[in-house]
């Protein structure tokens, strides 16, 4: 390696993240801590029913007895869980505001920094937004709209209240309290989130997406999404995140459920830019999320598409159940990682149905002295006659003190599935390097144009209004400068 | 001088590879240098061109009134140097329209022109690929990637005019070439040639000074040139060989 890609290597790890500023505003906060009252105290702020506290206290008791999941390739100190506040919310909020005028301006302001403008007419056209701040969801745009398709977009604190039938059969079927201790932990304390109700036959006409912000210190973030594609529907859906720079780590442990019926289809992206901590490793965000779909009907598909290029450590296994006949199951992924920051993530692909099919892209890129792992799981069931799955796990190493790690795990019960697997690990290359240059791009330059190369595989099933940002992100967290 | 090599001397891994040589190139002059393998001749296209591997131990290099060694690779070309690589190398995912037109557009940056819009640009690429009997689905194809040898070279020349260099190097273009593929080739350079351009054409075979007349030709051996003359000393060498130079 060169000294000059030494020096760009040098620059990318002076990271500065666009997004670290703080709100000041005043906050409501019970104390620090994870017990029965603090549950309670949510669930009153909430003005929740009583069966939904009990499902939380009943979750509780389960995390209780459960420890963390330890077999991913992670380092990081243990998790003081009575040291986090587990609700924090703008002054003002039991109720949720009706309109943008009852929002306090520093928050509409907050959005604007972060290039997510409240107003409907500002918003990028066709995307509807619900907006998180910390514990509780801020506005959502064009629900009008979408109502007179029928279509429910909403926070998930205001479907346990209206539509309480959908999160009492829905909620907790695909990821179950007790599947392990991060989706209990986040059944008994989750705030927000986003609820989705497509019904039969409607196509979403827009894009709904909801975007995360942490601002509060010592605060976990955990919120909960649902989406129920009914039968003959589709909708695609996208997630942002951010959160100010601090220098103690913070958790966020999201719970994400997907049910797609007969013949409907979700598309869910996310594009994940939370704090990753500076050039030393101290701060970011720990981010544990489970994220799972059940194909359960006939002919269904979800399809996950993701693009992590934040947190300081990565724990996410977005998977897909195909449960009914001829579903179909779709994960494609770009990590970066650059600094000291961890990742390990992948997917889990379970063939339920006959003819069921699923296909793998993973593209992992690893910067600085950080660790990159690609983890999945393809496994098929005894009556998933004819199924298929492929999977390709590409890595790309940028310099000499990073890591990438493959570690894929299939299981067939049945002779006749079909699997297709292929992996490889590159390094960034001098020889593209100079070739680039000699043609007048600067070394930043051929670094993102190769970069978005090794990735474009993946950042084309992107929706187009996000295409282009998400090319924008990896370049800026390459270049570890505002771009 | 448009180009002006003194007394260059250069090593790579304590390996003495050019010796004290000199080379000047006027506007408008096609220059030829020949050389059996090891003389060097890749090695002074590369530190022409910038590549940081090789550690110069004297001398100096001055091209457009600019002292060389003050300018990076990119520098370089952006003042109008271009090196058709002998292996070029793949870029995957990497499409050539994007790659050329921020490479075009970079150049045009530093010599305080306006920068060329996508359309014009697109139409630009497509003319020169037809001529260079480019087809245009292997515009859509990542750079270099799954090329034959010949695609690749082909592929170095469309760049190159795309471009329009004050500088061409030309390293071993011709290798592994065929004889039509050598003629769409040497098309290409001879349809760039003008007063105001000059290349540097590095060959070990004669045959491709069959297709490009060069107004001299040198003799490099054992890093320096050893002789310089016109084309006449091109059909020497192709009677009897570099032995007699050594």
């Amino acid at each position: 390696m060169n000294s000059e890609t030494l020096n760009t290597l040098d620059s990318y790890s002076k990271n500065k993240y666009k997004y670290g500023f703080v709100t000041e505003i005043d906050e409501e906060k019970p104390k620090k801590g994870l017990n029965e009252d603090i549950i309670k105290f949510i669930s009153l702020k909430k003005n929740e029913p009583e069966w939904m506290l009990k499902w939380r206290l009943k979750a509780f008791s389960k995390w209780k007895k459960m420890k963390e999941p330890k077999w991913a390739n992670l380092n990081f100190p243990e998790i003081d869980y009575q040291n986090i506040y587990y609700y924090s919310a703008p002054k003002g909020f039991e109720k949720k505001p009706k309109d943008l005028s009852e929002v306090d301006p520093k928050l509409i302001e907050t959005y604007n920094k972060l290039g997510i403008p409240l107003e409907e007419q500002k918003v990028l056209a066709g995307v509807a937004v619900d907006v998180v701040f910390d514990s509780v969801s801020v506005a959502t745009t064009y629900k009008g709209e979408l109502e007179k398709l029928g279509i429910i977009f909403c926070s998930i604190g205001e479907a346990i209240q209206k539509h309480p039938d959908l999160i009492k059969k829905y909620l907790g079927s695909v990821i179950p309290a007790g599947d392990h201790s991060f989706s209990a932990l986040n059944s008994a304390v989750f705030t927000d989130g986003s609820f989705v109700y497509i019904p039969e036959g409607v196509k979403c006409p827009m894009e709904l997406s909801t975007y995360f912000r942490i601002n509060a210190e010592n605060t976990g973030q955990f919120e909960r999404t649902l989406i129920i594609a009914d039968k003959g529907s589709y909708v695609s859906y996208l997630e942002g995140c951010t959160a100010p720079k601090r220098d103690d780590n913070q958790l966020h442990a999201a719970n994400v459920e997907l049910i797609a019926l007969e013949n409907a289809e979700i598309k869910y992206s996310t594009v994940q830019n939370w704090y990753p901590g500076d050039e030393d490793g101290k701060g970011g965000i720990y981010n544990f999320v489970t994220k799972r779909g059940l194909c359960a009907g006939k002919n269904s598909k979800i399809s996950w598409t993701q693009v992590e290029t934040g947190s300081a450590i990565t724990w996410k296994y977005p998977s897909c159940i195909l449960k009914g006949d001829n579903s179909i199951g779709e994960f494609y992924s770009v990590a970066i990682t650059n600094n000291f920051q961890q990742a390990d993530t992948g997917t889990k692909m379970t063939h339920i149905g006959k003819n069921t099919k699923s296909k793998i892209i993973s593209k992992g890129i690893s910067l600085g002295k950080s660790q990159n792992t690609y983890r999945g799981e393809v496994s098929f069931l005894r009556k998933a006659d004819k199924a298929r799955n492929y999977t390709q796990c590409d890595s790309l190493l940028v310099g000499n003190n990073c890591g990438a790690h493959t570690v894929p795990y299939i299981d067939s019960k049945n002779n006749t599935a079909v699997i297709e697997h292929e992996a490889s690990t590159s390094k960034i290359n001098e020889d593209q390097l100079y070739y680039c240059r000699q043609r007048g791009l600067s070394h930043e330059e051929a670094v993102s144009l190769i970069v978005n190369g090794f990735c474009k595989q993946v950042l084309q099933e992107l929706p187009m209004e996000f295409a282009v940002e998400a090319q924008k992100l990896v370049s800026i967290s390459l270049e570890g400068s505002v771009g | 001088m448009f180009l002006e090599i003194k007394d260059l001397s250069v090593k790579i891994e304590n390996k003495n590879i050019l010796k004290s040589l000199n080379l000047s190139i006027n506007k408008g002059e096609v220059h030829a240098i020949m050389g059996p393998n090891g003389s060097g001749k890749s090695t002074l296209a590369n530190v022409l061109a910038g590549k940081e591997d090789y550690e110069i131990l004297n001398g100096e290099i001055n091209f457009k009134d600019n002292d060389l060694f003050d300018l990076n690779i990119e520098e370089r070309a952006q003042e109008g140097m271009f090196l058709a690589f002998q292996y070029p190398v793949e870029i995957p995912g990497v499409n050539i329209t994007p790659f050329l037109h921020s490479a075009i557009n970079s150049k045009r940056k530093r010599m305080n022109e306006e920068e060329i819009d996508n359309l014009s640009f697109a139409k630009l690429l497509k003319s020169k690929a037809s001529d260079l009997d480019i087809n245009i689905d292997m515009l859509k194809r990542s750079v270099n990637t799954g090329f034959s040898g010949g695609e690749k070279k082909r592929y170095e020349i469309l760049q190159m005019s795309i471009l329009n260099p004050d500088l061409a190097i030309l390293d071993e273009t011709d290798s592994g070439l065929d004889i039509d593929a050598l003629k769409i080739v040497t098309d290409g350079v001879n349809k760039l040639k003008s007063k105001d351009n000059s290349f540097l054409i590095i060959t070990h075979y004669q045959k491709l000074l069959d297709y490009i007349k060069p107004d001299y030709v040198h003799v490099m051996v054992d890093g320096s040139i050893v002789k310089s003359g016109g084309s006449e000393i091109a059909s020497e060498i192709e009677k009897d060989g570099f032995q007699k130079f050594q």
